[in-house]
């Protein structure tokens, strides 16, 4: 009945007994407190900067893999090693066909191949963009938002129709501010193209967002017939359901490839690709660290923290020997010693601990309010912040924190002898 | 009340074994005011640390209201102590930080005796002593005189069977000294068993009994007509 936490009488006892040493709680304390504020502020920067770097792929279908055609590297079946070959689009169709658990297969031209970019005209003004040839699924897998007018479709590939759909920041360039620009012809490399619509690419973050706002999508089939490529493609951007990872699926994909362009089944330098589900697994795992030293760190500042508390817990039961001694002699139990230093020992643990988070998460907000007021795209930090399972998982520490800090000091109280009590100093 | 049949008591000090009490052999009835005397390191304070279970004889037998002590873990110690015993100090031992009411509903705490009923038993033994207006004092606003009735209080707040008392007097002037004894006579009269440790010869010659102990044995055990301590006053 003495050793109930609800008892609002073993409360007292223990409010009364770390009153009695006021200003040496508060220091003591502080080292808790100082400890659980670092292990949050720690958790929150590293959150941020997740956030900063996670940005970057906001808006992009992650399960992606990009594969294109390099040379071949062994000779097969009487062809030569050396050799170059080209995607079609039958290559889309057979992949969709033959592969399982793949959500988009995009074939994909870039004009004048990767990292190019070409001249494109309107009236006097002229800038250098990149052109690309899509199929309307590649907005599964790149986020544009239409900002003005309307996104390619599946009439305009049957029709090859000459339409365009530009970026953001091609029409800031081309345009002067106001000017009618849906409906407006563009000319990319002498040939004439209407806009019909224009886009923000939302993926914001990372170090090529304001490239990606200058870009110039137009029908797959108008690309073709307009600059003269025939049925190739320049590479696929292959997206898997939510069931599968696309890593797992990617072995089948490059064999079903090897099949279909004759290439050795060992040849791994003829089809290049780029898996940007691993890319994003890898940084993730960055980021598990990250948190991980974070917690690592914060622990044992906080440790430090612990230590102090059961040190001066240690020397406040010295200095209340004769007291516990007469609580022992007036019939207190070595239990309910032992409950009124464990629960001291813990109270103030968490006491502390929480004036601790809730100062780190007040400087958080501060800091998000003025991150807030930065609006800058190339940030590699965003809204740092703390879960509630992280303030949970720090609560769960302070409090096994605290029974650690009580325990050595509680069994130095039970060891006090009710005898003592007598012994006249 | 209390039995005790040839107890013997050694301390271990390094190699030599210190043999404090040498076969004691002590019977005290209820309602008995009993002091008892003898120089330092005669054993007086052993046997009143045996008498209040809070240390353990070698060898002999001690019964306390039909009870044989004997071999009791820390635990059921402290309930006995707290059922059977009332502890008054020479120092006084209050806790300093709380006050006299909260000093006297300790024991009741222990016994998990509710807020209320704590409380007015409390303030009932501070009547007692004459203290009810000092009630929400800290001990240090306490005179001396006063903080050993608050003791007092407090050893009788149990209702113990015995009340034991380690040199009540030697942190007191005379004249509050007799004020403390002319209380403890009171509550003898009550019918409470209590046991005085003392060295003091005016004190000893306010109890009903005087037990002489040197060198570990019982010297002198003789029945006197208390002085009244009032009269001194």
């Amino acid at each position: 009945m003495n050793s109930s936490l609800l008892n609002k009488d073993l409360w007292k006892e223990i409010i009364e007994s770390i009153r009695s040493n006021g200003f040496r709680t508060i220091i003591t304390a502080f080292g808790v407190f100082w400890g659980i504020f670092i292990l949050v502020l720690l958790l929150a920067a590293s959150n941020g900067l997740k956030n900063g770097i996670l940005r970057s792929f906001e808006g992009t279908a992650t399960n992606t893999v990009f594969v294109w055609a390099q040379g071949i590297s062994k000779s097969y079946k009487g062809l030569p090693k050396g050799r170059r070959y080209q995607f079609n689009v039958k290559d889309a169709n057979a992949l969709r066909k033959n592969i399982k658990g793949l959500k988009t297969v995009s074939p994909r031209n870039r004009l004048g191949g990767y990292g190019s970019s070409n001249s494109v005209q309107y009236k006097l003004n002229s800038g250098s963009y990149s052109i690309y040839g899509d199929y309307p699924e590649i907005l599964t897998q790149q986020s544009l938002g239409m900002q003005a007018g309307r996104f390619m479709n599946y009439s305009d590939i049957d029709k090859k129709r000459k339409v365009a759909i530009i970026g953001i920041g091609v029409k800031n360039e081309l345009f002067t501010n106001g000017e009618k620009v849906l409906g407006e012809y563009i000319k990319i490399q002498g040939v004439s193209f209407k806009v019909v619509g224009i886009y923000k690419n939302n993926s914001s973050g990372g170090g090529d967002a304001i490239e990606k706002q200058k870009e110039i999508f137009i029908p797959f089939t108008t690309y073709d017939q307009a600059f003269n490529n025939g049925n190739k493609v320049g590479f696929f951007a292959i997206t898997a359901d939510e069931n599968h990872t696309i890593s797992s699926l990617k072995e089948p994909i490059m064999a079903l490839l090897r099949k279909r362009h004759d290439i050795h089944p060992e040849d791994k330098r003829a089809i290049g690709n780029f898996d940007l589900f691993e890319m994003f697994k890898k940084v993730s795992g960055l980021f598990i660290a990250l948190t991980g030293v974070a917690y690592f760190v914060g622990f044992l500042i906080l440790i430090s923290g612990i230590i102090g508390i059961s040190n001066i817990m240690l020397i406040v039961i010295k200095e209340r020997t004769k007291e516990i001694g007469v609580r022992r002699a007036l019939g207190a139990t070595p239990g309910n010693i032992r409950s009124q230093v464990l629960i001291e020992s813990l109270f103030l643990t968490i006491i502390s601990g929480m004036a601790g988070v809730s100062f780190a998460t007040f400087l958080i907000s501060i800091l998000n309010l003025i991150l807030d007021k930065i609006d800058n795209p190339d940030m590699m930090f965003a809204n740092p912040s703390v879960s509630l399972i992280n303030i949970a998982v720090a609560l769960f520490i302070l409090t096994i924190c605290g029974l650690l800090a009580g325990l050595i000091p509680a069994q130095t109280a039970i060891k006090i002898k009710p005898i003592e009590a007598l012994r006249n100093e | 009340m209390i039995e005790i049949k040839d107890l013997h008591k050694s301390y271990q000090m390094g190699s030599n074994s210190l043999h404090v009490l040498k076969g004691i052999d002590f019977n005290v009835q209820e309602g008995e005011l009993v002091s008892i005397m003898g120089s330092s390191g005669s054993g007086k304070s052993t046997l009143l640390n045996i008498i209040g279970i809070l240390d353990e004889a070698d060898k002999g037998t001690y019964t306390l209201d039909n009870t044989i002590i004997k071999n009791l873990s820390e635990k059921v110690a402290a309930e006995y102590r707290n059922k059977f015993l009332g502890f008054i100090f020479q120092s006084f031992n209050l806790i300093n930080y709380k006050n006299a009411i909260d000093n006297v509903a300790l024991p009741l705490y222990y016994q998990g005796v509710n807020r209320k009923e704590r409380n007015e038993k409390a303030l009932h033994y501070l009547e007692k002593v004459g203290l009810a207006d000092w009630a929400t004092h800290l001990p240090n606003e306490l005179s001396g005189g006063q903080k050993q009735r608050v003791a007092i209080a407090r050893a009788l707040a149990s209702d113990p069977k015995v009340l034991l008392a380690d040199e009540p007097t030697g942190a007191l002037d005379t004249k509050t000294s007799y004020e403390v004894m002319e209380l403890i006579q009171n509550i003898n009269d009550e019918g409470k068993t209590i046991l005085i440790v003392t060295h003091e010869p005016d004190i000893a010659q306010m109890t009903k009994r005087i037990v002489d102990l040197k060198d570990g044995l019982i010297i002198n055990d003789t029945y006197i007509e208390p002085v009244i301590a009032k009269a001194h006053v």
